[in-house]
């Protein structure tokens, strides 16, 4: 799932290790989620919004919008 | 390179004890058989008893799976075991007919535990390939 997790994590000068200490997962699962090979769980995508002070929607793009956009 | 979780370590410290089981029954096993000390009911157990640690590996990735609370680390480690029984109950399917039409030859059973252990090598690579990451 296309995301702004990479853009969030550097405007905090965080490293993915950094973020991983802080959202307590390993560093290969914040790669996989910024990159978008994995899409997290609601539990971990409300620790991730809430880490950062934002909403869900405001880190993840929704599948959906992104297909609606296109047409 | 799978995220060395608390989990993992305890899986890892698991599998290291089984194997060192399996290694020392294996051994009995062998030696008891070899030497004519087994006989009757007994010789059913000891027979068993190698097998009984490998269940034991079965059940520590089941645990492993139970407590790894690195949700991406432990999808990993799930599609790894969905790769290995896939490869496995597939080989073992396409080696059942061609043993049925006597094209191949008959193989001792415990042949599908080690493929399944390869299996999940297969699915680490595949992990790898696909997600950046093999797992376990």
């Amino acid at each position: 799932m296309e995301n702004r997790l990479r853009v969030l994590r550097a405007e905090r000068s965080w490293s993915q290790q950094d973020l991983a200490e802080k959202l307590e997962v390993s560093r290969q699962s914040v790669n996989a989620i910024e990159t978008g090979k994995y899409d997290p769980s609601l539990p971990l995508a409300f620790r991730i919004a809430e880490l950062f002070g934002l909403a869900i929607e405001e880190i993840f793009v929704s599948p959906a919008s992104r297909s609606s956009r296109a047409i | 390179m799978v995220a060395r979780t608390p989990a993992w370590i305890r899986y890892n410290i698991r599998i290291v004890w089984l194997s060192l089981v399996y290694s020392a029954f294996l051994i009995f096993a062998v030696y008891g058989f070899k030497h004519g000390m087994v006989g009757g009911p007994a010789s059913y157990v000891v027979a068993i008893l190698p097998a009984l640690p490998i269940i034991g590996i079965f059940a520590a990735i089941g645990r492993y799976l139970v407590e790894e609370q690195d949700e991406y680390v432990r999808m990993l480690m799930v599609r790894q075991t969905l790769w290995a029984s896939g490869f496995t109950l597939s080989l073992a399917t396409i080696w059942g007919f061609l043993d049925n039409f006597q094209l191949v030859g008959h193989i001792d059973g415990y042949w599908i535990v080690v493929v399944w252990f390869f299996g999940l090598g297969i699915g680490a690579i595949v992990n790898k390939l696909t997600l950046g990451a093999a797992g376990c």
